[in-house]
């Protein structure tokens, strides 16, 4: 059911016009971050407004919306912006990547590969890659326009220097087509391959920070790294413990106070759909029960 | 070759500066200042605090843009440069020591990371030889090579400031910008410091500018001593000559007023 109090999607026409011009002068750019004229969303900063401005102002009343937040389709995050859509616009849900038109997430890319003609649009924190290295706003422009992204590799060589290796495992930043730096939103590095050369439309929104940018379909995206430390996409070292998958992305379930772990898929829906092809991990039984000592 | 072979090898100047005039409103930063820098000179300017010493120095690496006059970088014309190959020569050609090391140095970031960072900048992408680059240098320029994942903010201020020349000289700079490099520091410190810069200076055939107020640097560094009050060049000659017989009375001043011990 439609709230017949706002307009399709909660933005009105003008605001989605100005913020589909941000859009495409965005995708004419890859990697380049356009400002736009953010609105106060009915939901704090932080908690995707960004993202959800992007959403409303793609959506068309036939499209079929997933929104995950952490991969997870039934999370606190990805309840609320899947509510205010269905209310605000009316249009289908899905948990299922394969059928949405239309995702919307927070920091994972889904593990079923994406496909021609899906939009995934990105809920981002901090746009600007540079910024804990170079505060000043002014300068990162500067930077930006000039290509000086040596700054970026200082941060690198301080991983390596510290750690023994590139310790950075979230918001790895890449060079998008071999111009712009970019952050990935914080993605886990284990996701920056997908973003190179996907067929889906990615588009990223930044509320706070009144920024859009975007990486048009097949658009390469690579990792920064040193010749003698390349970039590696890195996950824990386990199997799923429900669906027994192995390429997947792994969250660390604590089970109870005597050191018991589970890791599972971060990933909901392709958790559930392995399970339902036959697919048992360690601790998976059909049936409900209390968990493992 | 040797140095003085070098210099009588060339026949232009590496920086050629042309009536440099710049004015804050009605007041006068510096005006009318002219000069030739030659491959391997070192050019002290010296004077008073107020007399345009520091504007000047900011006119010439390209913080400030000057009101009138020219300034020619190798037969190049500074000013028309679009500003990127400004910054690009601001990070490979040339280098700018600051008066303080917390202005030149970034101090969240390890002591290597700091003289690594105009190699990333200029395209280096080996851990290992950037890593290799920065201890080198900060062997050269005594600091031991165990503090390279330290923070310079664990340094003193001596060492700070010996950091902040190894991370500028790096790329091998020929025109190297010196604001008053020794200031803050304590006399032991200082002549470690002047000892080390004369060295390096000698080694790598460098070009400086150095701005100072303190006229043993100068004595120490200098070639050539230009001295300034209120925003122009009252008098500049071979370092020597100008303090052994200064003609001008604000440079007779200024001589006369360094403390003996």
């Amino acid at each position: 059911m439609t709230d017949q109090a706002y307009n399709f999607a909660y933005l009105d026409e003008q605001t989605k016009r100005m913020i589909r011009r941000a859009i495409l002068k965005g995708i004419a750019v890859p990697g380049y971050q356009v400002p736009f004229a953010s609105r106060e969303m009915p939901m704090p900063y932080g908690w995707g407004t960004g993202g959800v401005q992007v959403t409303a102002a793609c959506l068309v009343p036939e499209d079929r919306l997933k929104v995950i937040d952490q991969g997870a389709d039934d999370t606190t995050n990805a309840v609320s912006i899947r509510k205010f859509f269905q209310r605000t616009a009316g249009v289908e849900v899905t948990e299922a990547t394969a059928a949405a038109t239309l995702i919307q997430t927070r920091h994972r890319i889904p593990e079923t590969p994406l496909t021609r003609g899906q939009i995934l649009v990105y809920q981002v924190p901090i746009p600007e890659p540079l910024r804990f290295l170079e505060p000043r706003e002014t300068e990162t422009r500067k930077m930006h326009e000039l290509e000086e992204y040596g700054l970026m590799h200082v941060k690198l060589y301080e991983d390596i220097a510290r750690h023994g290796q590139i310790a950075t495992s979230y918001d790895y930043p890449v060079k998008v087509e071999g111009r712009y730096v970019m952050a990935p939103s914080p993605i886990p590095k284990f996701d920056n391959p997908k973003l190179s050369g996907n067929p889906a439309i990615q588009l990223f929104g930044a509320g706070r920070e009144q920024r859009i940018y975007a990486l048009p379909p097949y658009t390469s995206a690579v990792s920064l790294d040193f010749d003698d430390h390349p970039f590696q996409a890195s996950k824990a070292p386990h199997h799923c413990d429900l669906c027994g998958a192995k390429n997947s992305y792994l969250d660390e379930v604590i089970t109870d106070d005597h050191g018991g772990r589970m890791f599972v898929c971060s990933d909901t829906d392709y958790c559930a759909g392995r399970r339902a092809a036959g697919q048992k991990g360690r601790l998976w039984s059909p049936e409900p029960q209390e968990a493992a000592p | 070759m040797t140095l003085m072979e070098t210099m009588v090898a060339t026949d232009r100047p590496l920086l050629k500066v042309e009536g440099l005039t710049k004015g804050y409103g009605p007041r006068i930063g510096c005006a009318g200042v002219t000069f030739d820098l030659w491959p391997g000179e070192v050019l002290g300017i010296v004077g008073e605090s107020g007399s345009g010493k520091s504007t000047l120095l900011s006119c010439l690496a390209g913080h400030l843009r000057p009101d009138l006059g020219s300034i020619h970088y190798d037969g190049r014309d500074v000013l028309a440069m679009g500003e990127t190959e400004r910054r690009c020569l601001g990070r490979t050609d040339w280098a700018y020591v600051h008066q303080n090391p917390r202005d030149g140095l970034r101090m969240g970031v390890s002591a290597g990371g700091n003289v690594g960072e105009r190699l990333m900048a200029i395209g280096a992408r080996h851990y290992g030889e950037i890593r290799g680059k920065a201890v080198a240098w900060m062997d050269r320029v005594e600091i031991a090579a165990d503090r390279v994942d330290d923070r310079p903010s664990a340094f003193s201020g001596g060492m700070q400031q010996r950091l902040q020349i190894a991370r500028n000289l790096v790329t091998s700079p020929r025109l190297v910008f010196m604001d008053e490099p020794t200031g803050g520091l304590d006399v032991s410190v200082q002549a470690r410091l002047l000892d080390l810069m004369r060295g390096l200076v000698r080694d790598l055939g460098l070009s400086v500018v150095i701005v100072t107020h303190d006229l043993a640097v100068v004595r120490l560094l200098a070639h050539r001593l230009m001295v300034m009050k209120s925003g122009h060049v009252v008098e500049q000659g071979l370092t020597d000559q100008v303090l052994d017989d200064p003609q001008h009375s604000y440079t007779q001043l200024l001589v006369s007023s360094v403390l003996q011990v």
